[in-house]
């Protein structure tokens, strides 16, 4: 028998107070690697929202309001961007492709994006991935809808099905367009990012559910841009101004440019532009603000996280200490068979290893439980994607300071235990 | 063989008069020895000392023609491993391990004893059977929860964890104190037994002098240490 398998049944002895503490650990340290896992991939959920996009521009504001409310659907821009300053600033020296973004109207709760179809060819989330159609094509028509993936699986849309889109934010609107239904034309395969839940439509469209009648925008519309014909060329100039039409204002605009040299340049010219007070932000920098800020929410959840697992081997180091009085007997019957003082010591240390051991083991599998349970919730919820894969070599290295740390709790008992073994000698005390 | 001689030992330097100060004893290899004297005056104390867990102040303990107090804290452990088996006055074992395994525990710490056990055995366990068996543990007990014994099967497994792989000597410290008359004697008779067949000495302490006359030879602690005895 070795003194592994004497810690194991002596452990069993003391199921009650074992179990507890084991449960302690595990649920600290299911907590900790919970709470990593989701911050990792929030960090790179959030860094992947948006790139390849150089500048976002939008009215005067702060940068990060306008980040939020432009590319993650989150507050509300109070002023727009007029369209005489889109139509101007597109038409800069270096703008390789504009996609003017229209926010604020919903559709059951999910955000409704009026834009062109430059969106669905220049606009890049991750690591300059395009969006995908996983079935149909773009709009190409006024009253057509591309959905973001989840918008089509949480509503169970097909293609073909009619959508009918209110004015206004949330669930419930004032006006309901029952006359003017979208036909669903494409929808985009999974991102990750708040596009899945968004429905996309053309900007023209936008003025139209706001009541004003889409046949007179549009003969308006032709009119106007013929007088910007010959200033910048369109590719498929009839479908294009009829999807676009000659909005009052947008929410903001996403640029790119020939090279990212004109970036800056362009930049300073926005912000200085006279006519109208707007705001241009370069995504990457203004992601890293945003994440900076929050990093500190983040700091201090890991630092609960880690006090609680501190707090659980803290318990761990009161049972092992509280029993031990009762064990001295048990610790001079082992002497007196000729244990030495060593084998006393490792055995309380096999215990403190074995308790923190299961401990993170069992930690394991509640947090794959919870990750299993919560992936779909924050996927709809917060739009963190969590990444249901093995434990990274971060985590390992977590759960072996956990352990290691464990261990070095049990030294305290087991110095403890080495010393009344040595003082007891055959005389049991109790 | 045991053999002391000019032994001095105080638990506390500042100590007026020492807890045992043992001018000569002897004990012949195989001899069973009535160790006796009233509370407090030193029997513990001297077990300690003869299973190797303290060291005198002064003289020199000899065991086996070893003199042990010359040991490293080590090799003492590692005698007592070998050579003593050791019975307590109660509560001798293990709550979570089984008779059998609490037998086994004896040669656990001694690779000479589980050599010395697999002499008379096929296996550890067949031995630790069959000791269990010759001082009256049934089968069936041999594989209950310990605590569902009586203190008389509980020192019966206690034995026969001392005896296991047959150490040259058997230390029993008041072990019958929590039987009742007709169970003590009854035990100290299964103790010699057992020691007769593998020739193990034995030294017996009690402070119950009914037992004396079982015993060839008896040995008075007081008396032993000049009859000046103070409690320590």
């Amino acid at each position: 028998m070795s003194l592994l398998k004497l810690a194991i049944k002596s452990l069993l002895n003391r199921k009650a107070s074992a179990l507890l503490t084991l449960f302690t650990i595990a649920i600290s340290v299911m907590l900790l690697m919970s709470i990593e896992r989701v911050r990792v991939d929030a960090k790179s959920s959030f860094s992947n929202t948006i790139s390849g996009t150089d500048l976002i521009v939008g009215a005067r504001t702060g940068d990060i309001q306008l980040l939020l409310s432009s590319v993650f659907r989150i507050g509300h821009a109070n002023n727009g961007v007029s369209w005489h300053s889109y139509q101007y600033i597109t038409q800069q020296r270096g703008v390789k492709w504009a996609i003017p973004l229209s926010l604020g109207d919903s559709h059951k709760g999910l955000a409704v994006l009026g834009t062109n179809k430059d969106y669905f060819n220049h606009y890049r989330f991750g690591k300059k991935q395009p969006l995908r159609f996983a079935s149909g094509q773009q709009f190409n028509h006024l009253f057509e809808v591309v959905l973001g993936s989840e918008v089509a699986s949480s509503l169970n849309y097909k293609l073909g099905d009619k959508v009918v889109i209110a004015h206004g934010m949330g669930n419930t609107s004032f006006h309901n367009h029952d006359d003017n239904p979208f036909t669903v034309v494409g929808i985009l395969e999974p991102t990750g990012t708040p596009v899945d839940k968004t429905l996309h439509i053309p900007l023209a469209a936008i003025d139209t559910i706001h009541g004003k009648s889409h046949t007179h925008e549009a003969d308006h519309v032709e009119d106007e841009s013929h007088e910007h014909e010959h200033e910048h060329e369109h590719e498929h100039e009839h479908d294009e101004i009829n999807l676009v039409g000659n909005p009052k204002q947008i929410t903001a605009f996403l640029l790119g440019f020939d090279s990212p040299l004109y970036t800056l340049q362009v930049r300073r010219n926005i912000n200085q532009y006279k006519p109208e007070a707007l705001l241009a932000i370069m995504p990457g920098v203004t992601l890293r603000e945003l994440w900076e800020m929050l990093s500190i929410v983040e700091k201090i959840l890991l630092l609960f996280s880690i006090v609680v697992v501190l707090i659980s081997l803290l318990g761990m180091l009161t049972s092992l200490l509280s029993s031990l009085n009762q064990r001295r007997r048990e610790l001079a019957i082992l002497r007196s068979v000729g244990a030495r003082p060593w084998h006393i010591f490792t055995l309380i240390s096999v215990e403190s290893i074995l308790i923190t051991g299961l401990g993170c083991l069992l930690g394991i599998v509640l947090f794959y439980g919870l990750m299993l349970l919560s992936a779909d919730y924050l996927q709809s919820h917060a739009g963190i994607s969590l990444n249901i894969a093995l434990l990274s070599s971060y985590e390992l290295m977590l759960l072996a300071a956990i352990i290691a740390a464990g261990f070095i709790v049990g030294l305290i008992p087991a110095t403890r235990a080495y010393f009344y073994s040595l003082a007891d000698g055959m005389s049991i005390k109790i | 063989m045991i053999t002391l001689s000019n032994v001095l030992f105080k638990w506390h330097a500042q100590q007026a008069s020492p807890t045992i100060n043992i001018a000569s004893l002897h004990i012949e290899q195989g001899e069973h020895v009535f160790l006796h004297g009233p509370s407090g005056c030193g029997k513990s104390t001297l077990l300690s000392l003869l299973a190797g867990v303290t060291t005198p102040n002064q003289g020199t303990i000899t065991l086996l023609d070893k003199a042990v107090n010359q040991l490293s804290n080590s090799k003492r452990d590692r005698f007592r491993a070998d050579h003593i088996g050791y019975i307590f006055q109660n509560f001798n074992l293990l709550p979570y391990l089984s008779p059998i395994e609490n037998v086994i525990l004896g040669c656990q710490f001694s690779k000479l004893r589980q050599k010395q056990a697999l002499n008379n055995s096929p296996s550890i366990n067949l031995e630790a059977s069959r000791l269990l068996t010759a001082l009256g543990l049934t089968d069936a007990l041999q594989h209950q929860a310990v605590s569902k014994l009586s203190i008389g099967q509980q020192q019966r497994v206690a034995a026969a964890r001392a005896f296991i792989g047959s150490p040259e000597i058997i230390i029993a410290d008041e072990p019958t104190s929590a039987l009742d008359t007709q169970n003590r004697q009854a035990f100290v008779k299964l103790l010699f037994e057992q020691a007769k067949a593998t020739h193990s000495t034995l030294v017996f302490v009690s402070h119950d002098e009914t037992l004396q006359g079982l015993f060839k030879r008896s040995v008075n602690l007081v008396e032993l240490q000049g009859g000046t005895h103070v409690a320590a």
